[in-house]
C-alpha cells in the first residue's frame, strides 16, 4: 500500500474538504472518522444553508454533505472509518482504535478536524432522561427518524436552537416555546421569523428553572430572568413538556490537539479553548493543521474554507503546490472566508481570529 | 447592528417590525404592488447570504458585495414568477398579488411541514406571529424537484390582509395521539 | 416514536424488521439502526440508573461521548446504545449499576 501522506482526523465539513484539496493536488491523503460514514455534522443538516450562491448557498447541508463524500472519491482520498483517534504522540505518530484493535501510524502531515461538542447546562432535574442536546436531538430525528418526545422546551435561541425548533416541527413534533436567558435573539432572525410563523414563542430574557418528572421529564419551570440572570419572583411558568432540548452552544473538541502539544487561546467569541493556528490553519506544532469547528466554532460554509487552507497549505508543504500557485489559491479562499465573517453575525469571528493571528505574530 | 425598533423587532421578538420592514430596501411600496403580483423581501439583517440575488432572472434583486448587504429590490423589473421564494434558505421571500380580484389577494410563501395541503382546500392564515387571522383557499401548490423539496403555496385572502398573511397554520396530527 | 414521512427526507426506509429483548419485553427494531433509536420508538426513555444515587439516566448526546446510555447488551455491561447497531434477538437489560472498578466516565456531564 502507498505511504499516507497526510492524515486527517474527522471527516465533517473541515476534513474532508482539507482532504479533498491536498488530494487533488497529489498528496496521499487517508481521512479517518469514527462513523460508519464521513460527513460529521452535515448530514444531520437538512435545512438550506445561508453564504455566497456561487458556493453552494440555498443547497441543504446534506447535499453539500454527498457531494463532499463524492468528490473526495473522485479525487482518491482514502478513508478509515468506525476508528477513532485517541492519541498523537511526538512524531506525529497516531494511537487509533478500530473495534478491539489499536494501531499505530504516522504520516508527515496531519491535519485535526475533530469538529465541536454541545455545552451542557445544569439545573435542578437536568440529569433527568428526556434532557438531551439540541445536536442528539437533531440526530434522532433526522438520521435515526424517532421523535423523541411529543412535546418540547427549547433552550437557546441562537441558530442552532432555533434550526432544531424548526426541524423539530418538520418532524411532526411540537415545541413549547424557546427560552433565551439574553435580551435578545442570539441567531439570524430570519431563522426566528420561521418559528414565529409556525407558532412557537421565543421568550427571551427567559431561562429554565428546573426540569420535574418521575422517572423522566414530564414538565419544566420557567421563569423570566433580570440583567444578572436572575429569577424575577412571581413569573414562574410551568410547561408540559416531555423534553428539554439544550442548544446553549458548542466548544472546539480539542483533546486531540492537547494531547499532541498545540497552543491554546482562549477566545469566547470562537468557543472557548482554540488551538493557536497561522493563516495557514498551522498549529503552533509544525505539519499539525487544525480546520473546522475545531479551529474556532463557526459554520459549516467557514470549515469548509479552512479546510480547503489546511490542505493547500499541506499539499504546498509537501512540495506538490508551487509556492505561487498554492497563494493564489489561498488568496481566493481568504477572500471567501472574508466575505463570510463580516456583518454584525460575522465581526466576533473575524476579530477573534485576527487577535490570533496577532498573537502568534508577536511571539 | 442596525437598531430599528429595539425594543419590537426581530432581534427581540423573531418578527420583524413595520418599521424595521418598511426601512429595507427589499420592501415594495403602494404603487408598486398595485401593478401587479411582485415580491416582498422580509430580510431586515446584515447575514452573509446571497442566493436571491442569483436566482433572479430579472436582475429585481442586488446584494453585490459584500453578501452581508441587504438585498435591494428593483420592484419594476419583478414579474412574479416566484423563482426566489424556494431558494431563500431563510424563507423570508413572498409574493403578493393585490390585483387578484375585487376583495382578494394572493399570497405566495414557502412550506416545508406535512401534510401538504391540496389545491381547493381551505386553510387558516396566520401572520408573523403564528396566528390565524383569516380563513384562507388554497390556489396552487408548486413542488417541483428544482425546489429542493420546499413548496411554494399560494392561497387567497381577503385584500386587507395581503401584508399580514405569511403562512398557514400547521395543520399536523401529532403521531402521539393514536 | 417513529417519523415515518418527513416533507424533507421523504418516506422512511428501514431495514429487516427484527426483535429485541429488552428486560424481557419483545420490543421491535430494524436492521441498521441503533439500540437506543429502537428503544426510543418504542416509547423507552430510561436506559440505566446511576450506582450511588439510582438516578435514571436516558440519550444525551446521541455521539457516544457522555455514555448515559450505557446499557447491558447481551450480557455485556456499558454498551453504549447510540452507536451500537441493534441485532435480531439482542438481549437488553437496563443497566443498575456499574461493575465495580469500571472506569468509564461522563465525559461531558460530569454528575452524580
Ligand atoms: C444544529 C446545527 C445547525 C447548523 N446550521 C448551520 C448552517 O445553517 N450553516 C452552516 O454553515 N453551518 C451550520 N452548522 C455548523 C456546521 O454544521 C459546523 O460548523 C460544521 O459542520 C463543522 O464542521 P467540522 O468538519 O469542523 O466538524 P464535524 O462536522 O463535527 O466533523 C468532525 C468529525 O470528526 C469526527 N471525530 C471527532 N473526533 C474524532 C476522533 N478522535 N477520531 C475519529 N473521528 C473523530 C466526528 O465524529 C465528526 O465526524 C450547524 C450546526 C449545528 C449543530
Ligand atoms: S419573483 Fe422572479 S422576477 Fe421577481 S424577484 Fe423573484 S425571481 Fe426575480
Ligand atoms: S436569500 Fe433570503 S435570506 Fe438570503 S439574502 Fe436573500 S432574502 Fe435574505
Ligand atoms: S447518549 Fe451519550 S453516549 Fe449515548
Amino acid at each position: 500500500m502507498e505511504k499516507t501522506e497526510i492524515f486527517v482526523v474527522g471527516g465533517g465539513a473541515a476534513g474532508m474538504a482539507a482532504a479533498i484539496e491536498a488530494a487533488r493536488a497529489g498528496a496521499k491523503v487517508t481521512v479517518i472518522d469514527e462513523n460508519e460514514r464521513p460527513g460529521g455534522q452535515l448530514f444531520k443538516q437538512i435545512h438550506k444553508f445561508f453564504g455566497s450562491g456561487v458556493h453552494r448557498a440555498g443547497t441543504r447541508g446534506m447535499q453539500i454533505g454527498r457531494d463532499l463524500l463524492k468528490e473526495a472519491r473522485e479525487a482518491g482520498v482514502k478513508t478509515r472509518l468506525n476508528t477513532v483517534v485517541y492519541g498523537i504522540y511526538p512524531g506525529k505518530r497516531l494511537g487509533l482504535v478500530c473495534g478491539d484493535h489499536t494501531e499505530e501510524l504516522t504520516s508527515p502531515i496531519i491535519i485535526l478536524a475533530t469538529g465541536a461538542s454541545e455545552n451542557a447546562l445544569a439545573f435542578p432535574g437536568w440529569t433527568l432522561p428526556g434532557v438531551m442536546g439540541a445536536g442528539a436531538t437533531q440526530t434522532l430525528i433526522n438520521i435515526n427518524r424517532v421523535l423523541p418526545g411529543r412535546q418540547a422546551l427549547m433552550v437557546g435561541a441562537g441558530n442552532v436552537g432555533l434550526i432544531v425548533t424548526y426541524q423539530l416541527l418538520q418532524a411532526g413534533g411540537d415545541v413549547a416555546a424557546i427560552v433565551e436567558a439574553l435580551p435578545y435573539i442570539g441567531g439570524y432572525g430570519v431563522h426566528a421569523s420561521k418559528v414565529r410563523r409556525a407558532g412557537v414563542s421565543i421568550l427571551t430574557s427567559h431561562m429554565v428553572l428546573r426540569a420535574e418528572g418521575n422517572e423522566s421529564v414530564e414538565r419544566a419551570v420557567i421563569a423570566q430572568v433580570d440583567e444578572k440572570w436572575q429569577p424575577v419572583a412571581g413569573t414562574e411558568e410551568v410547561l408540559e413538556v416531555d423534553t428539554i432540548c439544550l442548544a446553549v452552544g458548542l466548544s472546539p473538541l480539542a483533546e486531540l490537539a492537547w494531547i499532541a502539544g498545540c497552543q491554546f487561546s482562549y477566545l469566547p467569541a470562537l468557543g472557548g479553548w482554540v488551538p493557536v493556528h497561522d493563516e495557514n490553519m498551522e498549529s503552533s506544532l509544525q505539519g499539525i493543521y487544525v480546520a473546522g469547528d475545531l479551529a474556532g466554532i463557526e459554520e459549516a460554509s467557514t470549515a469548509m474554507e479552512e479546510g480547503r487552507l489546511a490542505g493547500l497549505s499541506a499539499a504546498e508543504a509537501l512540495g506538490y503546490l508551487s509556492h505561487e500557485v498554492a497563494e493564489t489559491r489561498k488568496i481566493e479562499v481568504q477572500e471567501r472566508l472574508a466575505a463570510l465573517r463580516i456583518g454584525s453575525f460575522g465581526d466576533g469571528w473575524a476579530m477573534a481570529k485576527k487577535e490570533f493571528l496577532r498573537a502568534r505574530c508577536e511571539k | 447592528m442596525k437598531q430599528v425598533g429595539k425594543e419590537e423587532g426581530v432581534r427581540t421578538t423573531g418578527i420583524p417590525s413595520k418599521e424595521e420592514l418598511e426601512a429595507s430596501p427589499g420592501y415594495p411600496n403602494r404603487e408598486a404592488l398595485e401593478r401587479g403580483p411582485i415580491v416582498v423581501i422580509e430580510c431586515v439583517q446584515d447575514i452573509p447570504c446571497n442566493p436571491c440575488e442569483m436566482a433572479c432572472p430579472k436582475g429585481a434583486i442586488r446584494i453585490g458585495n459584500p453578501i452581508t448587504q441587504l438585498p435591494v429590490f428593483y420592484a419594476e423589473r419583478c414579474d412574479g414568477c416566484g423563482r426566489c421564494i424556494p431558494i431563500c434558505p431563510g424563507q423570508a421571500i413572498f409574493r403578493v398579488d393585490i390585483t387578484y380580484a375585487e376583495d382578494k389577494a394572493t399570497v405566495s410563501f414557502p412550506y416545508e411541514f406535512l401534510p401538504m395541503p391540496k389545491k381547493g382546500d381551505m386553510v387558516q392564515g396566520v401572520n408573523r406571529a403564528g396566528k390565524t387571522v383569516c380563513e384562507a383557499e388554497v390556489l396552487r401548490v408548486q413542488k417541483p424537484k428544482k425546489f429542493a423539496h420546499t413548496a411554494v403555496i399560494t392561497v387567497t385572502v381577503p385584500k386587507g390582509l395581503s401584508m399580514e398573511v405569511r403562512s398557514i397554520k400547521r395543520n399536523h396530527e401529532s403521531p402521539f395521539s393514536t | 416514536m417513529r417519523i415515518e414521512d418527513h416533507p424533507i427526507l421523504g418516506k422512511a426506509e428501514r431495514g429487516k424488521r427484527i426483535t429485541l429483548n429488552v428486560d424481557g419485553e419483545a420490543v421491535a427494531a430494524f436492521e441498521g439502526e441503533n439500540i437506543a433509536a429502537a428503544l426510543i420508538a418504542s416509547g423507552r426513555r430510561v436506559f440505566r440508573y446511576t450506582a450511588k444515587r439510582m438516578e435514571p439516566r436516558g440519550v444525551f448526546c446521541a455521539l457516544g461521548r457522555c455514555t448515559d446510555c450505557v446499557m447491558i447488551v447481551d450480557g455485556q455491561p456499558d454498551v453504549r446504545t447510540c452507536v451500537t447497531p441493534a441485532r435480531d434477538g439482542m438481549v437488553i437489560q437496563t443497566q443498575v449499576s456499574r461493575r465495580e472498578g469500571e472506569a468509564t466516565h461522563d465525559l461531558e456531564k460530569e454528575k452524580d
